[in-house]
């Protein structure tokens, strides 16, 4: 194996591990506001790595611009979720979780 | 590495099913469509991954239609589908 190899996989499975850690926020938080938190940060973070290791094996610059350009859209969406969702909810009345 | 990149996405598969979970059991709208986003970021990285593994390009394409869509889902359901009181009874 060579060494971009093994810095593709380690990129790779930490991004597996953020994943987890989102879903398992999104299954365990007892609102929604700390599941927003859970889900559009971790799991952002997750595709970042991941495409950073992908990056690293594409092979050509075509596809890492078009490997950018998905995760900027991504962050983008995950961004405009967490604050329209979140506003909306407090506009809806659904109250915050208190110990 | 085909290994590592067909193992990844199968747990990654595992991570969406865990998230049906939280579909089936809300208990507000807004829960069940935070479970849609994490669909699409998990759709996106699966898709990926295969493009990775089989050489297919053209699902590089087909993510990048998912990452689109994510967003524009969620702002019409914020802005359209979700009824005001309708989730009131979230805990």
């Amino acid at each position: 194996m060579m060494l971009v190899d093994v810095l593709c996989a380690v990129l790779l499975i930490a991004g597996a591990v953020f994943f987890l850690a989102g879903t398992l926020g999104l299954l365990r938080f007892p609102d929604v506001y700390t599941r927003l938190h859970a889900l559009t940060k971790a799991d952002n973070v997750g595709l970042g790595l991941m495409m950073a290791g992908l990056a690293l094996q594409a092979g050509s610059w075509a596809v890492v611009g078009k490997l950018l350009l998905i995760w900027l859209l991504v962050l983008l969406a995950g961004a405009s979720v967490a604050h329209l969702v979140a506003s909306g909810a407090l506009k809806r009345g659904i109250r915050l979780w208190k110990r | 590495m085909q290994t590592l990149y067909l193992a990844l996405a199968v747990f990654l598969l595992l991570n969406l099913g865990a998230g049906m979970w939280r579909v089936l059991r809300g208990p507000s709208a807004a829960d069940r469509m935070l479970a849609a986003q994490l669909f699409g970021t998990t759709a996106v990285a699966i898709l990926l991954l295969l493009a990775q593994a089989h050489g297919n390009a053209a699902l590089r394409d087909v993510a990048l239609l998912f990452a689109l869509l994510a967003a524009v889902t969620a702002v019409a359901f914020v802005r359209r589908a979700w009824e005001q009181g309708a989730s009131d009874d979230a805990g």
